[in-house]
């Protein structure tokens, strides 16, 4: 199991915001990666969403099985191309708060399909926020050397969202 | 004679150097974050207008059997 954590890059965004964040030309030399994730996104109209991501820039042969709680009712689920859950608080959620998360990617290196796991909640000082949890595959045999970040729905991440990226491998 | 103002930009982060770039969208990427984002509020009011007509259709069931939202989850469960 690996068990050391290096920082690749970290990036806060600035105060124009920004519509996509991607870490290139990531290193082959570790196991797996995380990335660390607070961020909050310029959409309104829920106190949380979904963030989407690719890997080496690609948009086919994605999938992503995620289930969900807002707190009351029951959990739901769904299936989408490659995603985040939960990861963005947006203009609706209490002011000057962010989604956490994590996205971690197992031999990202590696020559076989790639699978990603996630989680992820929408913070807000009210009665609904979101948790969620979503297991994605990208069926390429390709190294991961690349991975963009984009909030759903044509909207930006705001000034102070935060994401590092983590090396992870054994000591 | 007014200046264009910039459009957002999007940041990409060399993990091998550390540079990192922040670089203008073009007008064609402008345009389809524009119309994402347009879509996304149809969806968005597509499915409020479901829940609210479909929260309306339990009510009036409710009404009709003559029992309450509770009674109903008892019948059920």
């Amino acid at each position: 199991m690996p068990n050391t954590f290096e920082l690749i890059q970290a990036y806060t965004v600035g105060s124009g915001g920004q519509s996509s964040i991607d870490f290139n030309t990531i290193p082959s030399t570790y196991t797996d990666l995380c990335f660390k994730i607070s961020v909050r996104i310029t959409r309104s109209g829920y106190v949380g969403d979904i963030l989407n991501i690719s890997f080496n820039g690609a948009s086919t042969s994605e999938s992503s099985r995620r289930i969900e709680g807002a707190g009351s009712g029951s959990a739901t689920s769904a299936s989408n191309a490659l995603l985040l859950a939960y990861q963005g608080s947006t203009t609706d959620a209490t002011a000057s708060t962010f989604g956490n998360g994590e996205l971690y990617i197992p031999n990202y290196a590696g020559s076989t399909n790639k699978s990603a796991s996630n989680d992820g909640v929408s913070e807000n000082n009210g009665t609904t926020a979101y948790a969620g949890l979503t297991a994605n595959l990208w069926s390429s045999t390709a190294a991961i050397n690349q991975v963009t970040f984009t909030p759903d729905g044509g909207s930006n991440f705001v000034q102070y969202s935060t994401i590092y990226c983590y090396g992870v491998k054994n000591a | 004679m007014e200046s264009k103002m910039p459009n957002p930009t999007r940041v990409e982060i060399n993990c091998t150097t550390g540079e990192v770039l922040e670089i203008e969208l073009t007008d064609a990427e402008v345009a389809e974050l524009t119309y994402q984002a347009e879509l996304a509020a149809e969806r968005k009011a597509e499915a409020d207008a479901k829940a609210e007509a479909d929260a309306q259709a339990k009510a009036a069931l409710l009404e009709r059997l003559g029992i309450t939202a509770d009674e109903a989850k008892l019948l059920l469960a």
